[in-house]
């Protein structure tokens, strides 16, 4: 451990001089001057009728970084299953038990009580959100994450019976599959119209309502359901692995 | 020099997590170090894109011409928030298995390759 | 109008078999699979077939010299690591098939959107999208490095390799972002237009920290200590890919963004020491192991300190050399894991010494093995043993990395056929406890069984096609590796839309020279090989100063190698350091 820490302390010295050396040279902060950011402001809401400019940049400007970031999550989630995946010699000792054994609700009404009021308000902002990432902030980053905490507040607040019953892991999955296909999906409407991939193809409608900016709301939209699904799915197999190791 | 300050508190979270992964002896506490270590990212990032007086890229109810911030530093941190948060859930998934196989949160105690 | 494809197809492919795969039967599944890296394959050769071309994602073009959308500049050098990763992932598809017992769609769903990073790493232009795809893949090879989440083994490899790979890649961002604060562009080419001529210490530190990530996922030392974790640990079919591209996709990145955007001469030294220490750790690590998957994965860290010298002398001989290089000992190496792979699956074992003599029950699987160590040690005809000579001759003025790269040679070939004579031929006394052992058997993921021609096929195929390689056009690839080191070409067409004309080829070095080059490596390979599995006859007068040598030198560097994650970005730290402070102090 302590030549571990020689070892770290003089690279991390040298990282801190390479780092001086190089930063004293930057612009101070406040004083961008870029052209790239300012050409993007200027035109995202003329000629993609988007007025959520980071929106236009993630879902048509720079539309193919957010599939391969679509797809980091696709494959962690995945992942993730395969690595807490029931393994050979362990399916034949949980056979025989029921679902019926998993964690109840909690006994305190105040949670339940709780959980069911924040369920809709948490839904409806969910969808708000993702369904005008084009117009103010927010998108199917954000709103899926919100969306996905509703599994979770039903887990904490009715117990893990009722959260498998209402994200059943089929479902998960499958909706993964689908917004994460959809995204690549969209990308090829372009093509088919005879234009390039991730071609905005789609009515652009007006400035400002959330059927707008074409594609970019269409892209929202399979990520929002993409993020939503995979971070259930995400919860799920952790909640899984938990109640099996509960059993044991 | 005040100016310059966000370039400085970035490289010290990088060298703190780095520090942190070191010295970890608990599998869940180096999965954190890392996370550490990426959110100096974000500030680098948010740090270079912002402009003085300038709002958010947001054209909703301004209009056209309003100086914004770069929205392309905050585009990217958006993808750079997604590869931490898979990242991160991966690492806990493979330290939930590593402490149920080899009975042990601590990377020191898992030594199975080496040489 | 090919370009979007080879991203494009395995991942549509991949979420349809993650969504529905355990609803298909198994051998449709198997087949979209199969069919998707086969149709990927063919996409990237035709893309390597064509000119180089440029293309714009969404249809945004460029607007007066400043790009807005990202686009795919694809060149030879790019393409033919498409084409080489495609190849893998389809004959890692094959070998799968019948390497675990149960139906392994979430492997397949693994290394389909594997190949799709791989693909849009190789062909991207865009700084901030070379990101992207470079964490996809890893993303990927995350999940597959801990498939088998039974075992330790490959947990601990799997963290090593998480750990170590995302902090490079956190620094590597950190670093684009410094180049985006000078340059307001995340294009390469638009990049290198803002930057060229004011290579001050910020563009410095910057390279420095932008090829962190890269060399960190190039197992360049001193970055290289989860390599042979990760690799000894993770399922064959996945190693194949790991050793076969994704290593040689790091060494690339380090190509394109000093061809493309940073033409900094500075990087010469560093990459040419660094290369120079790869070679020489890869070459004594891999000749110390029993383990056969982490003798492999050492000869890997070996040769991709061969691969680097031959990019870091910044010229096109070399860097073509270095990219013959790659497309020979992608195959070769991918092969000679599908046999490790195969000797587990009928054996139940990979351990050198516990399997002397047992190969003789599958002799073929030797003959195969034994050719590809043969190949290894860069007996002709392959690519790599052009892009050995082409390597040879760019370090004409380096003789120190000329002798490293002959060292790197020699030492591989010569343990993989040492571990060949001594299994399949039983040579040499039997050591059931012979010291520096310290790593583990693997476990088996099937039962002992016959080999089916889903294994020995593709390790077949993939030995045919490194010697066909031989024949792959070598003007093309000196003329394109020319092309890539030039930046200010590459930038008249990505932002000017010009079609400059290909450079002519660098020269070559003459065929005989390389032959008899290579009769020295070979021969002096196998005379390595059999002099260490049979020195025990050798007399005391020999021995003694040859132990006094080997086994400091080989215990040291071992004991450096502790498999702990602390320890290893501990060194993490002291390359980007030293790395950095070469560019920025010198």
């Amino acid at each position: 451990m302590k030549a571990r820490l020689v070892l770290f302390g003089i690279g991390a010295l040298g990282f801190a001089a390479v780092w001086f050396a190089g930063a004293r040279k930057l612009d101070p902060m406040g004083s961008y001057h870029g052209a790239y950011g300012e050409i993007l402001n200027a035109v995202s809401v003329p000629e993609r009728h988007s007025t959520n400019v980071v929106s236009a940049v993630n879902f048509d400007y720079r539309g193919l970084d957010t599939l391969g970031e679509e797809f980091i999550l696709y494959i962690s989630v995945v992942a993730v299953a395969a690595i807490l995946r029931k393994q050979k010699d362990e399916e034949e000792e949980d056979e025989d038990e029921a679902p019926t054994q998993l964690r109840e609700a909690p006994d305190s009404d105040a949670v339940r009580l709780f959980g069911v009021g924040l369920v809709p308000v948490t839904v409806i902002f969910g969808l708000y959100m993702i369904s005008h990432g084009s117009v103010s902030p927010g998108g199917g980053f954000q709103g899926g994450v919100v969306l996905a905490t509703v599994p979770l507040v039903v887990y904490l607040c009715a117990g893990a019976k009722t959260y498998l019953r209402i994200a059943p892991p089929a479902l998960a999955k499958g909706g993964e599959g689908l917004g994460a296909a959809g995204y690549a999906l969209i990308g090829c409407l372009g093509v088919l119209a005879g234009k390039k991939f991730l071609e905005n193809v789609v009515p652009l409608g007006t400035p400002g309502e959330a059927w707008s900016a074409g594609t970019i709301t269409l892209l929202n939209l399979t990520v929002g359901v993409a993020v939503g699904t995979g971070f259930v799915e995400l919860i799920s197999s952790f909640v899984e692995e938990l109640l099996r190791k509960a059993e044991k | 020099m005040l100016g310059h300050l966000p370039y400085a508190l970035a490289a010290w979270l990088i060298l703190w997590g780095l520090y942190g992964i070191v010295t970890s002896r608990n599998l869940i506490h180096l999965v954190i170090c890392l996370a550490v270590l990426q959110t100096s990212t974000y500030l680098i990032l948010l740090a270079i894109g912002y402009k003085a007086g300038a709002v958010a890229p947001i054209y909703a109810d301004m209009p056209a011409g309003t100086v914004a911030v770069d929205p392309v530093v905050q585009a990217l941190m958006l993808t750079d928030i997604v590869v931490e948060a898979t990242v991160v859930a991966l690492l806990l998934a493979i330290a939930v298995q590593a402490h149920e196989r080899g009975g042990s949160l601590d990377p020191a105690r898992l030594c199975a390759l080496k040489g | 109008m090919l370009a979007p494809w080879p991203v494009a197809l395995p991942l549509v492919a991949a979420a349809f078999l993650a969504g529905l795969g355990d609803k298909l039967p198994r051998r449709l599944a198997d087949a979209i699979a199969i069919g998707a890296a086969a149709i990927t394959a063919l996409c990237c050769a035709l893309l390597l077939a064509g000119p180089p071309v440029v293309y714009w994602f969404g249809g945004i073009q460029p607007r007066s010299g400043t790009a807005i959308g990202i686009d795919f500049a694809i060149d030879a050098n790019g393409a033919g690591l498409a084409v080489l990763s495609s190849l893998l992932i389809l004959a890692a598809l094959f070998f799968s098939l019948k390497y675990f017992d149960k139906p392994a769609h979430m492997f397949q769903v693994l290394l389909l959107v594997f190949l799709a990073g791989l693909c849009g790493f190789s062909l991207t232009g865009d700084l901030f999208d070379l990101f992207v795809f470079f964490e996809v893949m890893s993303a990927a090879a995350f999940g597959l490095c801990a498939y088998k989440s039974r075992e330790v083994g490959p947990l601990q490899g799997a963290i090593n390799f998480a750990v170590t790979n995302t902090a490079g890649a956190f620094i590597t961002l950190s670093g684009i972002a410094l180049l985006y604060s000078r340059t307001g562009a995340l294009n390469l080419s638009h990049m290198h237009r803002m930057i060229a001529g004011h290579d001050d210490s910020l563009v410095l530190a910057a390279a420095a920290l932008v090829c962190t990530g890269f060399l960190v996922k190039a197992a360049i030392v001193p970055f290289q200590f989860w390599l042979a974790d990760a690799h000894a640990a993770a399922p064959t079919p996945a190693c194949i890919v790991f050793s076969g591209a994704m290593v040689e996709a790091g060494l690339y990145a380090v190509a394109r963004l000093q061809g493309a955007l940073f033409g900094l001469p500075q990087l010469r030294t560093p990459l040419l020491a660094a290369g120079v220490a790869t070679c020489l750790v890869g070459a004594v690590m891999c000749f110390a192991q029993r383990h056969l998957k982490r003798l492999l994965a050492f000869s890997t860290i070996a040769h991709a300190g061969v691969i680097l010298c031959g990019i870091a002398v910044l010229e096109p001989g070399g860097l073509s050399g270095a990219g013959l290089y790659v497309v020979g000992h992608g195959l070769v190496k991918a092969a000679l894991f599908l046999c490790a792979g195969m000797l587990l699956h009928r054996l139940q074992s990979i351990d050198e010494l516990a399997l002397h003599g047992r190969g003789r029950e599958v002799p073929w699987v030797g003959v195969l093995f034994a050719l590809g160590g043969l190949l290894l040690a860069g007996a002709p005809p392959t690519a790599m043993f052009f892009g050995d000579g082409a390597i040879h001759h760019a370090l004409e003025a380096h003789p120190i990395a000329r002798f490293a790269v002959t060292v790197a040679s020699i030492a591989t070939g010569a343990a993989v056929l040492r571990a060949c004579g001594r299994i399949f031929l039983g040579l040499g006394p039997r050591e059931p406890d012979a010291p520096g052992g310290g790593e583990q058997d693997e476990e088996p993921e099937t039962e002992a069984a016959p080999i089916p021609w889903s294994m020995w096929v593709p390790a077949a195929f993939l030995l045919a096609l490194a010697i066909g390689s031989a024949w792959l056009p070598r003007e093309h690839a000196g003329s394109a590796a020319a092309r890539m080191l030039d930046a200010h070409s590459w930038a008249t067409q990505v932002l000017d839309r010009a079609q400059p004309a290909m450079p002519s080829p660098p020269p070559e070095e003459p065929l005989a020279k390389g032959l008899a080059h290579a009769a020295l490596t070979v021969g002096l390979a196998i005379a390595l090989a059999l002099l260490t599995l049979f020195r025990k006859r050798l007399p005391e007068i020999l021995r003694g100063p040859v132990r006094a040598v080997w086994n400091p030198l080989a215990g040291s560097l071992r004991a450096l190698h502790t498999g702990a994650v602390g320890d290893q970005v501990a060194w993490l730290t002291l390359g980007v350091a030293a790395l950095g402070a070469s560019l920025v102090f010198s």
